[in-house]
């Protein structure tokens, strides 16, 4: 076992030989948290990804809000674990710098049903431990959000409701589990599994993988792992949710999230401020059956634009910075499905829905406490290394382009590559040298913000390409070579 | 956590060294013995003809037919020459004080305290999700700027099979760059009823890249993953769609300035150009801070833009020199086909318009225009003018049609018959 922080990072290429204590199946939030977790103890633990990179799937893409868990279903497994994720989660980001703004939220009655629910949504809130909401009338809603369309009749305010990178959270929780001595497998798309004394066999598209305990946190996937392991528990639909990022200069018009009175089909459509600087306008909700379609659709934008209209049409005369979509693993099962198999040694992570960013970390120690009970014996390891120190994505921090002190130290972080974000030679560069480096272009945009601005690549597309392609090299003298690069 | 900043105190600062930035500094240093600091976010000053690797350049400012990148070259040279300050890897990040800025460079952050400041940024095509242009997140979606950078300045790959969104000037451009990169124009889209484009273009250059250009149609749904490989285009008046097979998607035209510095500084923009509003001696609303080129009337040619630079630096040596604004305005407004006119704002005893003439932007294509100007209710000025006003490109009209204005009669509209 690694446990010198020695760091393991594999693309491709077998591990056969290696039988590893446990493992993670999706290198998600989820995931790496349970990795992160469980390499806390002596454990010899793997993390794989059917994917190129880490947060890949349904964890890049979301409305990246700390949830309080105000409006969860209270006495739920999830109720419990996001209320307790959003304490720990909080606290994580503080000591990593993971980008966080405590924005607080504003969710609006439109209608006299939807003002009528609010005493119930405020007792639910209680219920689900949180007793900071107020229910206020229309005048203090739109002295909160000026902005806001006409129509308003009154509002809840919850004010911890805060907004988050979900890019950093994921590599953070990653980079910690593979500073911890984790194996991420990575392009490793579980295809099938067997039994083989004691210890399962997981046949990857990359090869094989032994393990004494599998943990199946594959988020979109994880109905089809589990099948494989001979349950038949859930079904996952994949739930499309389309967002629209506005202009930073459309920022002033809303410092809070202003959610809607949750309905059955989901939270409806928010607008919300990112920690970039942005403003969001989604999402959709639109059930699917293929997996991987993360289009935009005509219908679903045309939805948007006239939700937006009446939400906020100071907003829709801004401009657009970017259209995604992301794909939420809706579940038939009510709460999340979290159950250990100790016969199969087999743990699953199934049924968590948008609320796994904030409760990521919270299901990682349940996860934990679980696979305990369930026989496998957890050593608290004594030489755990520090919790590693993210690069600051978000605007409320003080960035690099900003920093005097550190371009005098090294120019790289003087030159700015990608003007609208703001990103300098020197980030790109130093991403390359860390423990999880970008395997492409989106995943060097998801570390450093880079041609995610307001021109998309107007002006930085072809540099940043050759950044990308030379691994950071060209750009920059590199005037303090890193451990890693010398290596 | 921040360290001693380096403050510099030019006369002038000029931001962005693209043709309008340098033209300024060249009219300017000479006059203010050199005490003229250009600022570019770029490695390379220049500005967008650097990667416009055809020629075209320079034909009203310099009286020359030349290629884009020799054109970029002879504006950092004659600024240079001239006396002027040319800073690049300079990106300016906020206003530190009325006319005021800070920057980020390699050597350090610095601030700029001047007298005057300029404004120069240009402007950008729309990508796609401004456009709202739905379907799959594909590579191989570029904008002309993206591509010719990548072309021209990296010397990089691109697709075998292109659909271009636009048929205006810079959609032939696009066009040019894309069959030096070994890549086939197989369709160009437009709204519009015809090409935008001169007819100088659009008959040689439809014979010339074997393409066709289809009218009235749109792309609406990007299909590809993770590779693009194919557009569906709709026709928009009888809606019927049909998939076009290409790896590469350019995305023309459909400017808008880089109006972020202007809007940091509440500068009041003009809601048609989306750019800062000006009077003819380029004066923005915030005193001492002026504004030229693209920024203003996104986008005429590299040429116009520089002229505009040219056309500045009398403003600004006024300025200096403690010159009043002159007293009383007369607002001009741009009504249908017309987008917006620029400049936008008139005064007694200012400067003539750059160039002598009024810019616009058409929203439809008419042969002659009959323009006329109405004030007060009333027509005051009727011209019938011999070129066409077209949707994609710049419609210029002499400023003679502006005598009969009525410096205290109230707004102008500008608008045809």
């Amino acid at each position: 076992m690694s446990t010198t922080g020695e760091t393991a990072v594999s693309t491709t290429g077998e591990t056969m030989g290696t039988t590893f204590d446990v493992a993670v199946i999706g290198a998600g939030i989820v995931g790496s948290a349970i990795a992160r977790k469980l390499a806390g103890y002596e454990l010899n633990v793997a993390l794989l990804d059917a994917r190129g990179d880490v947060g890949d799937g349904t964890s890049k893409a979301n409305t990246a809000i700390l949830h309080t868990g105000f409006d969860a279903t209270p006495g739920t497994l999830e109720s419990r674990l996001v209320r307790e994720g959003y304490r720990l989660l909080s606290d994580y980001a503080e000591r990593t710098g993971i980008p966080v703004e405590h924005t607080g939220a504003l969710l609006v009655a439109w209608t006299e049903e939807e003002l009528d629910a609010l005493p119930a949504l405020k007792e639910k809130a209680e219920r689900n431990g949180y007793d900071r909401t107020r229910i206020v009338g229309r005048d203090e809603v739109y002295r909160q959000v000026p902005h806001l369309g006409e129509g308003a009749l009154g509002g809840l305010t919850v004010p911890d409701e805060s907004i988050i990178c979900t890019w950093t959270t994921n590599l953070a929780l990653a980079t910690e589990a593979v500073l911890r001595g984790v194996t991420l497998l990575l392009n490793r798309r579980v295809r099938s599994v067997e039994e083989r004394g004691g210890r399962t066999v997981l046949r990857t598209s990359g090869g094989e993988v032994n393990a004494r305990w599998v943990v199946n946190a594959a988020g979109l996937g994880a109905d089809v792992i589990d099948r494989l392991f001979g349950h038949d528990r859930f079904t996952v639909t994949p739930r499309r949710g389309e967002l629209l990022v506005y202009d930073k200069l459309a920022r002033p018009l809303v410092d809070k999230i202003v959610l809607p009175v949750p309905t059955a089909r989901g939270k409806g459509v928010l607008i919300s401020p990112t920690v970039y600087g942005n403003v969001l306008l989604g999402p959709t909700a639109e059930d699917l059956t293929d997996r991987t379609d993360t289009g935009t659709s005509e219908k679903g934008l045309e939805f948007l634009l006239g939700k937006g209209e009446k939400l906020m049409p100071a907003l829709l005369r801004e401009e657009v910075t970017a259209a995604y979509a992301g794909l939420r693993a809706a579940s038939d099962h009510p709460d999340y499905l979290i159950e250990a198999d100790a016969g199969r040694r087999y743990v699953l992570v199934g049924g968590i829905r948008s609320t796994g960013l904030t409760s990521g970390i919270a299901v990682g120690e349940h996860v934990a406490e679980l696979i305990g009970e369930a026989g496998l014996a957890l050593t608290p390891r004594k030489d755990l290394p520090e919790p590693p120190h993210m690069p600051n994505l978000g605007e409320a921090g003080l960035r690099p382009y900003q920093d005097a002190a550190r371009i005098a130290g090294d120019p790289a972080y003087g030159r700015v590559v990608c003007f609208c974000e703001r990103v300098t030679a020197g980030e790109i560069r130093d991403t390359f040298r860390s423990p999880i480096p970008p395997s492409g272009l989106e995943g060097l945009r998801r570390r450093t913000r880079a041609m995610n601005g307001r021109c998309q690549g107007f002006f930085c597309g072809a540099e940043v390409g050759n950044l990308m392609d030379t691994k950071g090299g060209s750009a920059c003298e590199q005037r303090h070579p890193s451990p890693e690069a010398q290596r | 956590m921040t360290t001693d900043i380096t403050t510099l105190t030019p006369d002038v600062v000029i931001v962005g060294a693209g043709p309008s930035g340098l033209s300024a500094a060249r009219a300017l240093a000479p006059k203010l013995g050199g005490g003229v600091l250009v600022l570019d976010r770029e490695s390379t000053a220049g500005g967008i003809p650097r990667h416009s690797d055809h020629p075209g350049y320079g034909i009203r400012d310099m009286r020359r037919f030349m290629s884009g990148p020799a054109y970029a070259r002879r504006l950092v040279e004659q600024a240079e020459a001239a006396g002027a300050t040319i800073r690049t890897n300079a990106t300016v990040t906020g206003w530190a004080g009325d006319r005021a800025i800070e920057a980020t460079t390699p050597e350090g952050r610095i601030r700029v305290e001047a007298r005057a400041v300029v404004l120069a940024t240009g402007a950008r095509e729309r990508p796609r999700p401004a456009r709202l242009i739905p379907g799959d997140r594909a590579r191989g979606v570029y904008t002309t700027g993206h591509l010719q950078n990548l072309v021209h300045l990296r010397h990089g790959k691109v697709g075998r099979r292109a659909v271009i969104v636009g048929a205006e000037l810079v959609s032939w451009s696009a066009a040019l760059t894309l069959r030096e990169a070994g890549c086939r124009t197989v369709l160009m889209t437009t709204e519009y009823p015809r090409p935008d484009s001169y007819a100088l273009f659009s008959v040689p250059g439809r014979i010339l890249f074997r393409t066709r250009v289809a009218t009235r149609t749109r792309v609406r749904r990007i299909i590809g993953r993770p590779e693009l490989e194919a557009v569906e285009v709709e026709n928009i008046d009888t809606g019927e769609r049909r998939v076009v097979e290409c790896d590469t998607l350019i995305l023309t035209g459909d400017w808008i300035p880089d109006h972020e510095l202007a809007r940091a500084a509440g500068i009041t923009l003009d809601p048609g150009t989306k750019g800062p509003l000006v009077d003819s001696a380029l004066r923005t609303d915030r005193p001492g801070v002026f504004a030229v080129g693209n920024m203003l009337h996104p986008v005429d040619t590299a040429d116009i833009a520089a002229i505009d630079g040219a056309h500045v630096a009398r403003s600004v040596i006024a300025w200096l020199n403690g010159e009043s604004v002159p007293a009383g305005q007369v607002r001009l407004v741009a009504d249908a086909p017309f987008r917006w006119v620029s400049p936008e704002i008139l005064r007694p005893g200012d400067p003539v318009p750059s160039r002598r003439r009024l810019l616009l932007w058409s929203d439809r294509y008419i042969p002659f225009p009959q323009v006329v100007l109405r004030q007060g209710g009333k027509v005051v000025a009727r011209r019938r003018l011999w070129w066409p006003a077209a949707p994609g490109r710049v419609f210029r009209v002499p400023t003679g049609i502006l005598s009969a204005v009525d410096p205290k009669g109230g707004t102008v509209h500008i608008g045809t018959r």
